[in-house]
């Protein structure tokens, strides 16, 4: 679990989060959403100390990261695996090096052993026979999952997600959606997601926190946001006609007028 | 961003590299490609560099020399000092601060904006201390090493110019090699190898290390780390020069 109080955190003059506090539940999808400068990704930066925050406390179940050493803190990431929204794969490295770095950096496995666990993580991300490729030589997508397999090769407990469909078709970005949310449950991880993507929102946030201009506007699950009466939230989400008629069919299915599994089909005959 | 602003990170930079590896074997791994990429990556340029600059040196020399009162050993004498005191270590790590100090910077000035430091950061690695000591380490092990190579490269290259242009015999330039020869001299090029290769493996990882930005940021702070490292070999050359070779006054 990780608990966040009172997060402010300026650059210059410009305040860009502003007193947010949440707690994030382990073995669930937890979701930070918001426009681009909303902040979200200053707060997920925070919450991984890639920035200080001015002000605020974040706890790793209960124990204080704002108030760690660098060597508490070094332990501490060792329990923590983030999905960068380009990836940030090692160029020069092979995506089985890469996967093996932090078990080369971090573990005093036999070169057989940690193959073994790199082939596993490889298959859980299903993705086969890409074990000599460079980063270079795959898909978009490819690196998403070599960024989660990377991610998760030293069983983490919590991981960070800034953006995973960022630059992906929608086929691809469900996909990796189901992957980061089947590895949540799988390995009971405390997941935070950064996103822009609706159907991430729709069909994976267990705990949704929306980010309006540096502040915690609203919280909530992916069943409270169809009935949100937020205004700041509803423009954000449902800002198209077809996200808006996916919203009323949600609601309509909400209150048992239409059965998405049967009555649909005989309505739309 | 003041100068001292600038000095104050770069020293806390160099401060936030020491701490203990996370795992030795990853880091002398890291510290031999280093090595490889400095040093087997450079030598090319080297040895071209070096061996014309000998070369030239004993023409241009034989050229200025043009009194018949002057022995002839002269010219290898002052190919031989100026090559071991300025050429092999100024000449040679300036054209390195191009071609070493220009891929350190973009090198790590990719890693830093394609998120990759960041990514090493989260994994609970001190990203000073596997990006930046092994290069720094590196460096001072095989720049002192070219400098050696270039400056026996260089005399060499004299030799064969002035043998080949029919200068001096063989005989000449080999006496005029032996001839008052100090052995600080060595030393001398030795310490400013040193320096030299510190400059210009720590001011490139600064400006790479700290980029923001995209593609054009990580071109302007590898030519700045290019023209930065230059300037500071210059002035430390200078500096050098007086502290250690100016004879006292009176």
């Amino acid at each position: 679990m990780i608990e966040f109080k009172n997060i402010r955190k300026t650059f210059g003059d410009k305040v860009v989060l502003n007193d947010v506090s949440a707690v994030l539940e382990a073995g669930k999808c937890n979701l930070i959403i918001g426009t681009s400068g909303s902040g979200k990704t200053v707060l997920m930066k925070c919450l991984v100390g890639l920035f200080e925050p001015d002000e605020g406390d974040i706890l790793y179940n209960g124990i204080n990261f704002t108030e760690m050493d660098d060597d508490q803190r070094k332990e501490l990431r060792q329990q923590i695996g983030m999905l960068f929204q380009g990836s940030a794969l090692f160029d020069s490295l092979t995506v089985e090096k890469n996967i093996m770095f932090p078990l080369n950096m971090f573990t005093t496995w036999t070169y057989a052993e940690k193959m073994k666990r790199v082939n596993e993580v490889l298959d859980r991300v299903n993705l086969k026979d890409a074990n000599k490729k460079f980063p270079a030589e795959i898909s978009g997508g490819m690196k998403k999952r070599v960024g989660i397999a990377r991610a998760i090769v030293l069983n983490p407990k919590y991981l960070f997600c800034d953006e995973p469909n960022s630059g992906l078709d929608p086929q691809t970005s469900m996909v990796i959606d189901k992957l980061i949310q089947e590895i949540t449950v799988e390995y009971n991880i405390t997941t935070v997601v950064n996103t822009h993507d609706m159907n991430s929102v729709m069909e994976t946030g267990d705990h949704i926190i929306y980010m309006f201009q540096g502040l915690k506007e609203w919280e909530g699950s992916n069943e409270d946001i169809i009935f949100s009466k937020n205004e700041k939230l509803n423009s954000f989400i449902f800002a198209s006609n077809f996200l808006q008629d996916a919203k009323d069919m949600r609601m309509l299915e909400a209150k048992g007028k239409i059965d998405n599994n049967r009555n649909m089909d005989e309505l739309l005959k | 961003m003041t100068f001292f602003t600038e000095l104050g990170r770069y020293l806390l930079m160099l401060k936030g590299m020491f701490s203990k590896p996370e795992n030795m074997r990853v880091y002398w791994k890291e510290f031999m490609h280093q090595c490889s990429e400095i040093g087997i990556g450079s030598l090319g340029i080297v040895v071209i560099i070096s061996f014309f600059m000998g070369a030239v040196s004993a023409v241009q020399t034989a050229y200025q020399l043009v009194s018949p009162i002057i022995p002839k050993a002269s010219i290898a004498q002052i190919v031989r000092d100026t090559v071991i005191l300025e050429f092999a270590p100024t000449l040679v790590c300036i054209v390195l601060a191009g071609v070493v100090g220009s891929k350190i910077a973009s090198e790590l000035g990719n890693m830093r904006v394609s998120e990759q430091i960041d990514a090493l950061e989260i994994m609970g690695i001190n990203t000073k201390a596997y990006l930046i000591m092994p290069r720094i380490i590196a460096a001072l092990l095989v720049i002192p090493m070219l400098v050696v190579l270039s400056a026996a490269l260089g005399i060499w290259g004299g030799r064969i110019a002035g043998l080949g242009s029919g200068i001096l015999s063989a005989y000449d330039f080999d006496k005029g090699l032996m001839q008052n020869f100090v052995a600080f001299n060595v030393w001398f090029a030795l310490i400013k190898a040193y320096t030299f290769a510190f400059i210009i493996s720590s001011i490139p990882a600064y400006f790479g290390y700290h980029v923001q930005g995209g593609a054009l940021e990580i071109g302007r702070a590898s030519t700045r780390a290019v023209v930065i490292s230059c300037i500071m070999i210059l002035f430390a050359d200078y500096t050098l020069a007086q502290l250690l070779l100016s004879a006292p006054a009176g």
